[in-house]
This record gives C-alpha cells, sequence and structure tokens, in this order.
C-alpha cells in the first residue's frame, strides 16, 4: 500500500514548522504580515477548491460566504467588547449564518446546471453588496468602519501562528473529507453527475455538503482576513474576491489541496511586488492586468495547475503508462 | 412471476413519438433480447426503464410497484441496474475507484465523511474481486480515461455488477468491439445468465449471440413493439426478416 502514499502531508508539516520558525529567524514586519495574509487567503482557496476541483461547482459568489465571515466579526467586535470570548461568538456566528445561506442557496440553485448555477451565485452575490451598500447602520456602507479586536489578536506574531495552526488544520480536515467515502463521490459527481445519480447516489445531497463546508471555512477566512485589518467594509463581498480565489486555485492547482496554498503564496508574493514596481514603473499600478495575462497563460499552459501539472510530470517518470503502452501494441498489432 | 410490466409506455420528443405505447412484461431471471434497426427505440426504451427518461404516457411496474415517476437514483437503489451504450465511467478517476464506487453505493456506504475510504476494507476487497471477474484487475490503478474502448466496456459490466441488483438492463455490451474483444464479453454475460440469479434485458445486434443467448427476444421498430417470442419463432417470422432486411424500413422511406 506504500505506493498510494501521499507525500503532501508531510510536506506540509514540514513547511509549517519551518514558517512556525520564520518568524523568530526573520524579524521583518512586512513579510510577516503578508505571510500571514497568505495563509488566510490559502484558507479561502481551499474552501473555494472543494466546489472546484472536488465537487466540479463553479461558483461566482464564493465571496458571500468571505463577506458574511468578515461582516459577523466586524459588527460584533465594534458593537461589543473586544474580547476573545466576542470573537469566538463572532466567528461562529459567521459560520453558521454562512452555513445556513449556503445551505439555502445551494438548495435553490444547485438543481440547476452548472452555467445557470454560476450565473446566479453571481447575481445572489451581487445582493450581498448590494445590501451591504444600503444597510448603513450596520456597515457604514462602502465606508466601511474600523474596530478592535482582541491584544492575543493585536499582536502580529500571534496572530500570524494561529492563521497558520487555522490554515493546517483546515488542510487536514478537507483532505481527510476528500478522502473519505464521501469525498470520493464527491469526486464522482465532478465527472459524471448523470452517472453518479444512476449508481443510485443522490447527487445533490453531495452537492449540498460540498456547498455548506465550503461556505463555512470560506466564512472562517472572512472572519481572519478582517482581523488583520481591523477593518472592515463592502469590498469584501465584491467579485474580484472570488475572482482571486479562482486564480488561486486554477494557477496553483485544481482538485488537489496543497494547489491553493501554493496559488494563493504566488498571487499574493507577486501583489505585492508588482505594487512595489508600481512605483518607479506606473504600468506596474495596473497590476490586475498582469494577473490577466497569468490567468490566460496557465489556462493554456498550465490547464492542471502548478501542482497537478508537477505531480503529471513525477508520474510519467516513474512509470511509463502500461495501459498507453499496451494500446500501442494493441494498435500496431491490429 | 414477471418482475417488470410496462403498460401503453409512450414517449415523445415533440413530434417524434420514440418509443409507441408498448406494453411488456418480463418473466424473473429471464433473458430477454431487444432487437431492431438503428433509431428503432431500443435505447430510449431502457432510458425509460431506468429513468433517465420519463414518459408521455404508460406506466412502469417493477416488481408490481409503480415506479413510472421515480428517479433512476432510486431505481437503482430498488433494484434496477444499467450499462450504457455509449460507455459512461468516470474518466478522472482509476479503474478501481470507479467500481468502489459503485460497490459503495451497494453497501449503503453514502455519507461518511470522516474515516479514510481504505480503511473500508471489504468494499476494497470487493471491487478488486469485481475486477477479477471481468478480468481487469491488471489494471486497477490505471486512470479509466486511459483504458482501450473494449477496457472501457468491461469496466461498465463490473460496475453494473457491483450494483448487484435483480434486473439488468444491458445497453449494446459489445458495441464498437474489435472482433477479438467480444468473447470477453459474451463470456461475461454467459456468467451472469448461468448464475441464474438475475433477470437480464439485453440490446445487441450480433444475431448469433442473442440467438444462443435469449429465453424471448423483443423486435422493435420505428417506437413499436413489432413481434415478441422465442429465439426460434423470431428467426423464422417473415416480417422480422423484412424489418431487418430492409424490405420495411426501405418502404418506409420511398
Amino acid at each position: 500500500m506504500l505506493k498510494h502514499f501521499n507525500k503532501s502531508p508531510v510536506w506540509v508539516l514540514i513547511s509549517s514548522a519551518a514558517l512556525i520558525l520564520l518568524p523568530f529567524v526573520n524579524d521583518s514586519r512586512s513579510l510577516m504580515i503578508m505571510i500571514t495574509q497568505i495563509f488566510i487567503l490559502a484558507i479561502f482557496a481551499m474552501s473555494y477548491d472543494l466546489l472546484l476541483g472536488y465537487t466540479g461547482i463553479v461558483s461566482f459568489g464564493h465571496a458571500m460566504f468571505f463577506g458574511i465571515g468578515a461582516y459577523s466579526t466586524g459588527v460584533l467586535l465594534s458593537r461589543f467588547e473586544p474580547t476573545m470570548l466576542w470573537l469566538l461568538v463572532s466567528i461562529a456566528v459567521g459560520m453558521v449564518v454562512a452555513a445556513i445561506v449556503s445551505y439555502f442557496v445551494g438548495l435553490l440553485t444547485l438543481r440547476l446546471s452548472n452555467h445557470f448555477y454560476a450565473m446566479l451565485t453571481l447575481a445572489l452575490a451581487g445582493l450581498f453588496l448590494v445590501v451591504a451598500e444600503k444597510w448603513r447602520s450596520l456597515t457604514l456602507g462602502n465606508d466601511g468602519f474600523t474596530f478592535r479586536v482582541p491584544d492575543v489578536m493585536r499582536d502580529r506574531l500571534s496572530f500570524y501562528l494561529i492563521c497558520l495552526i487555522l490554515m493546517v488544520a483546515v488542510f487536514f480536515f478537507l483532505m481527510r473529507l476528500t478522502n473519505s467515502p464521501m469525498g470520493k463521490v464527491l469526486l464522482a459527481v465532478r465527472e459524471n453527475e448523470a452517472r453518479t445519480q444512476s449508481l443510485g447516489f443522490k447527487t445533490i445531497h453531495y452537492k449540498l455538503i460540498s456547498s455548506v463546508v465550503a461556505g463555512v471555512i470560506a466564512s472562517l477566512s472572512g472572519s481572519l482576513y478582517v482581523l488583520s485589518l481591523r477593518f472592515v467594509n463592502t469590498s469584501v463581498f465584491a467579485l474580484d474576491v472570488t475572482l482571486d480565489a479562482l486564480l488561486m486555485t486554477i494557477l496553483g492547482g485544481v482538485g488537489t489541496l496543497i494547489g491553493p496554498i501554493i496559488g494563493a503564496a504566488i498571487i499574493e508574493v507577486s501583489h505585492h511586488w508588482l505594487s512595489e514596481l508600481g512605483k518607479s514603473y506606473v504600468i506596474f499600478e495596473r497590476w490586475i492586468i498582469f494577473f490577466g495575462i497569468l490567468y490566460i497563460l496557465a489556462v493554456m499552459f498550465f490547464p492542471k495547475g502548478i501542482v497537478g501539472t508537477v505531480k503529471e510530470i513525477r508520474w510519467k517518470k516513474k512509470r511509463p503508462s502500461k495501459v498507453e503502452t499496451n494500446n500501442k501494441n494493441k494498435r500496431i498489432a491490429g | 412471476m414477471s418482475i417488470l410490466k410496462t403498460q401503453d409506455l409512450t414517449i415523445a420528443f415533440g413530434g417524434q413519438v420514440a418509443v409507441n405505447s408498448i406494453n411488456l412484461s418480463i418473466e424473473e431471471k429471464s433473458f430477454t433480447s431487444i432487437i431492431g434497426p438503428n433509431g428503432a427505440g431500443k435505447t430510449t426504451l431502457f432510458n425509460l426503464l431506468s429513468g433517465q427518461l420519463k414518459p408521455t404516457k404508460g406506466s412502469i411496474l417493477f416488481k408490481n410497484e409503480d415506479i413510472t415517476r421515480l428517479p433512476s437514483t432510486i431505481r437503482t437503489r430498488k433494484g434496477i441496474g444499467r450499462s450504457f451504450q455509449i460507455t459512461n465511467v468516470f474518466p478522472n478517476l482509476t479503474v478501481l475507484e470507479n467500481v468502489r464506487l459503485a460497490v459503495q453505493s451497494q453497501a449503503g456506504v453514502r455519507y461518511q465523511m470522516i474515516k479514510h475510504f481504505r480503511s473500508y476494507k471489504k468494499m476494497n476487497e470487493e471491487a478488486y474481486y469485481l475486477l477479477e471477474q471481468v478480468m481487469m484487475a491488471k489494471q486497477a490503478d490505471a486512470l479509466a480515461s486511459n483504458l482501450a474502448h473494449g477496457e472501457k466496456r468491461k469496466l461498465e459490466i463490473a460496475m453494473l455488477l457491483a450494483l448487484k441488483t435483480e434486473l439488468l438492463l444491458l445497453d449494446e455490451p459489445t458495441a464498437g468491439m474489435s472482433l477479438e474483444e467480444v468473447p470477453a464479453i459474451l463470456k461475461i454475460i454467459e456468467d451472469i445468465k448461468s448464475s441464474g440469479n438475475r433477470t437480464i434485458l439485453l440490446i445487441e445486434h450480433k444475431m448469433d449471440m442473442i440467438m444462443n443467448l435469449s429465453d424471448r427476444i423483443i423486435v422493435l421498430f420505428n417506437g413499436r413493439l413489432l413481434e415478441e417470442g422465442s429465439p426460434q419463432e423470431i428467426m423464422n417470422n417473415e416480417t422480422v426478416q423484412n424489418a431487418y432486411l430492409g424490405g420495411l424500413y426501405d418502404d418506409h422511406t420511398a
């Protein structure tokens, strides 16, 4: 059974050990903040990949759940004492609301074919954006508001470690989930939904479970995101948030869990780097153009993403596919 | 006792009546073949029986229960399994995973999301056993998309067997196969038949195969049931011969 052994959890453990040590070795504050941001976005991208890569659902409204988490945390912490208890309550509230919303959104939309689902989630996310803009008594609209966070979270180092732990926890949880019998059915739904149904699985249930789990995890990342900024405004509901997750997932590798993490790192680092360059060369202020080009190149040349491509190369090296050579022989013989 | 009955089963796509008022009665543990020229409505009939399509009119009884409005998922659980004419496996999963999904469905392991799938030893063993039965054990770890056409068909049959349904609907299991691949499939079907506890409905074009295997043969033509009878009766039936030799067909198109 050793040949089935998946090495990625080992790599994650080794690199997270290195990442725990990093802030003690390197005391650059901005680097630490950037890496924290990567952890948070990696959580978000992994939740998106559960939908896109493992269940085959293309959602353009994933920002919805990110925003729900963000606003739950922001609103509760600004209204009540910024203590650890209220922080946990606010994260829990965000998750519960996200679970309920994703359940009903899923119930309404997941029976539709993929294109209509994508369009409808886009519209629903737009709806949340409008509500956040108009409900000024709660959200202060586009201006947003700042809020105080518990002291533990104010410390950049402990926040860094908490985000790292959460990211690793989410990674292992999702790995467990996707390797369970249910996870295999999710893959089957991705591959061929009608066939899965005819095997006797009620696919709508699986899609619902997947979208609720993804929604809850996205809400967690939204909460962490505003904690790092100590500020929230309507941008958390914007389409860009979903598109970022899409880009990270596709760039890193759809259908892998390590992929979104790598994707998040690349996007975040290049974002940082391009904005730095923008100070000297004006063109780089429009860094979004470069992301667009990157996206097109990724889809054209690495449709499986970085992780998928690397895996494929290793796979081919390890064993020149027996099946393929068999087929070749047959063709020659026939 | 009849396990499957249809009454006045009809489906129309727009003005095109694909299956026209068909009354069937399939005996339990029998082997029935369905023949007919292309476009006769054979696969459409299967789609109606397995729930991929809903009839415009008429009803389907399975073990004396009306299943006309039930979705395909429930019909599979009740005991109607089918294979598809166009191979319909999960391309990016391995051969073993494909079969294991069917085993999993049959075992009722549906929503377990914490335990690793490998800890379900019985399921894995059963999937492997089924692959051995269809002579595919060697390719267990290959991706289904890398299989040759004939191997995909065998995989389909393994998945169908895994469901352990009482009624098997086999839609042209040898379609598009090279001649040397056919005997393997034939052997599998013969084995299922001789095990004697399944009811089988088979769509096929290879007449010698049908004549040897079938208890009864049903002939469809233009969505209608043209004839029904034992292989001998069908063999000697003039209308059928005309239909197959092109007589009726030509009249129709002329």
